[in-house]
């Protein structure tokens, strides 16, 4: 392990221990870290964006002859008008033309994409050859389905027969939050077993070079 | 004209890529579409730079007015720019530039933007414990269910608890797979997605019919 290696490693383990300093209570140095990190961060958008977008997709086309594309490019940039009160109004076009984009695309792929494949995945014949637990299963699906989407219907109060499904409806989504949330502790454990892996080993295993 | 415009351009371009759904990338409509979707990520970008501009403005703004905590807020601005600054120079100036692997950019990223997001999920872990306790207290069939639930699928998802859970009669891992996950998880989700996206059509179709403005603020 040479210098430059071992710095790096101390590098790490200082954002590594400065971040975790909160866990025992608001402090200068987590601040310290906590700032850096929104710095990086905003500034790795900054590279990300000049090279994929702004090199990549704009100016070395331009440069190869596809010459409208300083459209966008000037789109782009009355972004920057709403920095200007007196002319924030100009970026209204840049921010229509995003919005009725995303739109457009959302419009037909939310339903070709999402709606219809969910819908004929839940369409499914109740009795089949894979056995009663497939028919319970399918059952299952159906009324959860059904039950979800009824909760989440604040179109007419939940009363009578609406009332009794979309409190079903509230068990099955209590199922599906509960899962997920098991789901995101063992996420968040794991990533916590590597930043402590790395502690124990990298950086500590560091000191005997060091001392 | 400072609120027709927009929504013109907001129609016809809605409604090309619409259109353009029903006809091959191969004719004049598809070549529209293709060539709106390459300028929507250009527009984008920008729309990524001007988040980037805003935040150093603020920070900038702060540290002028010497306001509280702004020794940290230089800190912010130090790290925007070191980590900005060298991406935005060509490599072929110096190994250092650009976003090459041995750049200033990507040493940056790699000791330390990325291990401080790991570390920053990972702090989660102790919060999501304490927000635990204090949503699982089983006071209600519903919290109880939650609470039930979530056990079950940590206890699952780890070999000790998956042993753990084997000790009892009935093969309860398989049950959980069976109508847990795939059964009343998924409807669960094919629900939220179902209406999630419906409701996303609908609104899309209000963007581009200009009913929804709210995008474009006020004045």
């Amino acid at each position: 392990m040479n210098f430059i290696e071992i710095f790096e490693i101390w590098v790490i383990a200082f954002s590594t221990l400065a971040l975790f300093s909160f866990l025992y209570k608001d402090n200068p140095i987590y601040k310290l870290a906590e700032h850096i990190f929104a710095g990086l961060s905003a500034g790795y958008y900054v590279g990300l964006i000049w090279d994929t977008v702004i090199l990549q997709q704009l100016w070395n086309p331009m440069l190869d002859g596809r010459w409208w594309l300083i459209f966008p490019g000037i789109l782009g940039i009355l972004m920057f008008a709403r920095f200007f009160p007196k002319f924030s109004w100009v970026s209204r076009t840049s921010l229509a033309f995003v919005m009725a984009t995303t739109a457009g695309i959302f419009l037909i792929s939310q339903l070709h994409g999402l709606v219809l494949p969910q819908l004929k995945a839940t369409m499914l014949p109740l009795v089949s050859d894979a056995g009663i637990a497939a028919t319970f299963s399918s059952i299952i699906v159906i009324i959860g389905v059904i039950s979800t989407l009824i909760y989440f219907y604040f179109s007419k109060e939940h009363v009578g027969a609406l009332g009794v499904t979309a409190k079903v409806g509230i068990w099955f989504i209590m199922i599906s939050f509960g899962a997920h949330f098991g789901y995101t502790v063992m996420g968040r454990v794991s990533l916590l077993i590597g930043r402590v892996q790395f502690l124990y080993e990298d950086w500590i295993g560091s000191f005997s070079q060091i001392f | 004209m400072r609120t027709q415009v927009p929504v013109v351009v907001a129609f016809l371009t809605g409604f090309a890529l619409l259109v353009s759904f029903f006809f091959n990338e191969n004719t004049w409509i598809g070549q529209i579409s293709s060539e709106i979707k390459i300028w929507v990520t250009i527009v984008g970008g920008f729309t990524l730079l001007l988040g980037v501009v805003s935040i150093t403005r603020v920070n900038w703004a702060a540290v002028k007015g010497r306001k509280e905590g702004w020794g940290y807020k230089v800190v912010t601005l130090i790290s925007i720019f070191a980590m900005a600054i060298p991406a935005v120079f060509p490599s072929t100036w110096s190994p250092l530039f650009g976003r090459a692997e041995g750049s200033i950019y990507d040493w940056l990223f790699v000791y330390l933007d990325s291990p401080m997001m790991a570390t920053m999920f990972a702090t989660l872990a102790f919060y999501i414990a304490s927000a635990a306790y204090r949503a699982f207290r089983a006071r209600t069939p519903e919290s109880t269910i939650l609470l039930l639930t979530a056990t079950a699928v940590m206890l699952w998802r780890v070999p000790m608890g998956e042993a753990f859970l084997n000790l009892f009669p009935g093969n309860i891992p398989e049950f959980l797979n069976t109508y847990i996950m795939n059964g009343a998880n998924m409807a669960v989700q094919r629900g939220i997605i179902i209406g999630a996206a419906l409701g996303a059509a609908s609104m899309s179709l209000r963007i581009i019919l200009g009913i929804e403005r709210t995008y474009m603020g006020k004045g």
